[in-house]
């Protein structure tokens, strides 16, 4: 392979595995969109909140499993709360309102997080190597690789979960249309609970790798801004969506940062996702895989 | 009521007074706009903390500065402007005011203009305005030590070191990785010039804020395949950069920090990816330091320390707020000389600054010797040609792997000197005769009067 194509395989796939880190952001996100409407602001907040709990754990004497499953306990009741003590009193609020709340539920658990676990930094150390592999010149992370695959589960298992069970189906049903859901029996509030209790497992996973990549710090609730472009592209409501946005735009700000860059400037990864998203939005409102919403009049 | 219980009443009543008279005209005030929470408070908690620690321990240990007890308070400004500006103004009424030292670019550029039309000084150690430098035109904001452009130029001297001299440096690439903001692309003219200069080339490549994600500048410096990549970041920027170095292979001793890149928060995120990493600092880092040491027994060890971990003692931020602290109580201990042992104005505070000589000698009697080098300060040098030296992360600890370095000067003060006139001209003002003022002594004799 000639060094150029092996650079520009090396951009591409740099790009892809990328792209799945801030699909795994996305797809909490996604979680609490498709079955209540609610775009979920403080989803970087409690990725910053899981990671910040798990490392603190570790550093205060607790083995790997036991700090694992006492934060996923610990998202669990912060899911259940968040569900429980703001959106639930809010239901059939305006979109807005409901989007202010996760707003506000953002400060409070970063807020939250300094208060129980201090403003230091840490650094996230999962065990896996993430020296480089060379393969025919083309230099792959192993720790990007890990994520990728630790994604790709992820979305699998989601897949099942929402084909197989009884309360996949119902969240399929939710989403599709909440008052017939409603008609047919289905508890809404017990289902609005189970997904907000899903969306704070996915902020754990998701905690841990971004942890894991650039420490613990408050800056992690920052990686929001790096799915609101995968959100955009893939629509708010499809899983699916999200990874194949996700892995759109992390080869696409790739490519365009070093064969674009040069001749504007440079610095135009963190917006150059954006403008691609908006000049989607133009052409498919819903995104690549959304809903498009039809309304009888 | 009877007349003795009276007279003693107002006798007390007068004592009180003249208590409370002396007591608010023995005391200087440091109004303090920390960050202890919000995304940068591990540096706030750091520097602020050290920063009190040594004026707790001036006034535990001293009773003050010649018996003027140091005062301070705190506004939390989470590190953004708004809010800065907003302490400023809550606090720039109280009485003793010595100066504003608000560790943050945006804050300091907000208060250019209110604190020189307030005449107190504004203390930016190690940042803010490279053209503040010149007194003659920024009469009241003092970079101390570091401008962004000596920083710039020790780094290039540390490399010219590591080569062998500067004429070694020709043909070498330097990669210059910036923060995407007005502070990371103040230097991209002087490495330009240097480049020039030296005769080495150098490739500057922007990481949009807040730089979590640098898959393409570190495959971009890859295929440069530089000599040296010079990371000039802040925040979490920093481990970052250094986990993707690794990531595609480059060395992170051949990685060279600037100031906001230097700290333990910036390498511990990083873990092994930061082991060999180099950094340029004007305070060297640990608790060796006979006033550091001083801190720890009069301070911590009587329970009024301000650092929450006193793991912390001695990190680079924390050591950078015991120097300031040094730096603002020497400046008050100067201008008392002149003006008189008491609490004085900002305007007396900042002639104090201007006047700021710390030798080698003075140095290691306020048992700092090891900890800085030293400073110069005058009229028309506000930086105070403060030298720099770097240090390396073993993974633990921070080791000085320099000399104290030189930045060269004499080259930058033509450039600092042209963009201060060019904002002089551009905001009408008129640049001070620096040697007039100290001829005449004018300065101290009409900020005396003010005082009084």
């Amino acid at each position: 392979m000639s060094p150029d194509l092996a650079f520009l395989v090396e951009v591409v796939v740099g790009g892809l595995l990328s792209g799945v880190m801030y699909a795994l952001v996305a797809i909490g996100f996604v979680l609490i969109y498709k079955t209540s409407g609610v775009l979920n602001f403080a989803q970087g907040a409690m990725v910053l909140f899981a990671a910040l709990t798990f490392v603190s754990l570790i550093e205060r004497g607790l083995p790997f499993p036991a700090a694992l499953a006492a934060t996923l306990a610990v998202m669990v009741v912060v899911g259940l709360t968040i569900e429980r003590a703001v959106l639930r009193p809010l239901v059939n609020q305006p979109p807005i309102t409901l989007f202010m709340a996760t707003l506000g539920v953002a400060y409070v658990i970063e807020g939250a997080a300094q208060l129980a676990w201090g403003t230091q930094v840490h650094a996230l150390d999962l065990g896996i190597d993430d020296t480089p592999f060379d393969v025919a010149g083309v230099l792959v992370s192993r720790f990007d690789l890990f994520a990728a695959a630790l994604a790709g589960l992820m979305v699998a298992l989601l897949t099942l979960f929402f084909r197989f069970t009884r309360t996949g189906l119902a969240f399929r049903a939710v989403a599709e249309d909440p008052l017939a859901a409603l008609n047919a029996g289905l508890r809404l509030p017990r289902i609005w609970s189970a997904v907000w209790i899903a969306s704070g497992i996915v902020a754990l996973v998701a905690g841990l790798l971004w942890g894991a990549r650039l420490g613990v710090q408050f800056s992690l609730s920052l990686v929001v801004l790096k799915a609101l472009p995968v959100l955009v592209l893939g629509g708010f409501d499809s899983i699916a969506g999200a990874i194949v946005a996700g892995l759109i735009v992390g080869a696409a700000e790739k490519l365009a940062e070093v064969y674009l860059g040069p001749f504007i400037g440079g610095g135009i990864e963190g917006w150059i996702a954006y403008v691609a998203a908006l000049a989607f939005l133009l052409i498919k409102p819903s995104g690549l895989f959304g809903q498009r919403s039809v309304e009888r009049v | 009521m009877p007349r003795k219980a009276l007279a003693r009443a107002l006798l007390t009543g007068a004592a009180l007074l003249a208590l409370g008279g002396a007591a608010s005209a023995d005391e200087q005030y440091f109004p303090l706009q920390s960050y202890r929470v919000g995304p940068y408070a591990a540096g706030g908690t750091g520097f602020f903390g050290g920063f009190i620690d040594y004026l707790t321990l001036i006034n535990s240990r001293d009773g003050g500065v010649n018996g003027v007890k140091l005062t301070w308070s705190e506004g939390e400004t989470q590190y953004e402007v708004e809010r800065g500006v907003e302490v400023y103004e809550r606090l720039k009424s109280r009485p003793g005011i010595a100066a504003w030292n608000p560790l943050s670019v945006g804050i300091a550029y907000a208060m250019i203009d209110r604190i020189t039309a307030d005449k107190v000084p504004l203390i930016t150690i190690n940042h803010g305005r490279t053209d503040s430098t010149d007194g003659r035109v920024f009469p009241f904001v003092f970079p101390l030590l570091l401008n962004p452009y000596s920083e710039t130029s020790g780094i290039v001297e540390y490399l010219a070191t590591r080569e062998g001299g500067l004429d070694k440096l020709k043909g070498k690439t330097i990669a210059v990785l910036y923060h995407g903001s007005p502070y990371g692309k103040e230097t991209i003219p002087i490495y330009e010039q240097l480049a020039k200069q030296h005769g080495f080339k150098v490739e500057q490549i922007e990481v949009p804020h807040p730089g979590n994600e640098q898959q393409s500048q570190w495959l971009t410096i890859r295929r440069l395949r530089p000599d040296y990549v010079v990371l000039r970041g802040w925040g979490v920027m920093n481990p970052v950069a250094l986990k993707t170095a690794q990531k595609t292979g480059f060395p992170a001793s051949r990685i060279v920090g600037n100031v906001w890149s230097n700290s333990e928060e910036d390498v511990i995120p990083a873990g092994d990816a930061a082991k060999g990493y180099v950094a340029i600092t004007t305070q060297a880092s640990g608790t060796q330091y006979p006033v550091i040491q001083e801190i720890v027994r009069g301070v911590y060890e009587t329970g009024a320390g301000n650092l929450a971990d006193k793991k912390r003692i001695g990190s680079v931020y924390h050591n950078l707020g015991v120097l300031n602290g040094i730096l603002n109580v020497e400046a008050v201990r100067i201008a008392q000389e002149k003006f008189g042992r008491r609490t004085l104005t900002g305007d007396e505070v900042r002639w104090g600054f201007e006047h700021l000589r710390l030798d080698e000698a003075r140095v290691a009697k306020l048992g700092a010797k090891g900890l800085f080098h030293s400073i110069n300060v005058t009229c028309a040098n506000h930086e105070g040609e403060g030298r720099v030296t770097f240090q390396q992360w073993d993974g633990a600890k921070w080791s000085v792997v320099s000399d104290w370095i030189k930045p060269d000067w004499a080259a930058l003060r033509p450039i600092i000197e042209a963009s201060s006139t060019a904002y002089a001209k551009e905001r009408g003002l008129t640049p001070r005769d620096c040697e007039a003022e100290e001829r005449v002594g004018d300065t101290g004799k009409r900020a005396s009067a003010e005082g009084k």
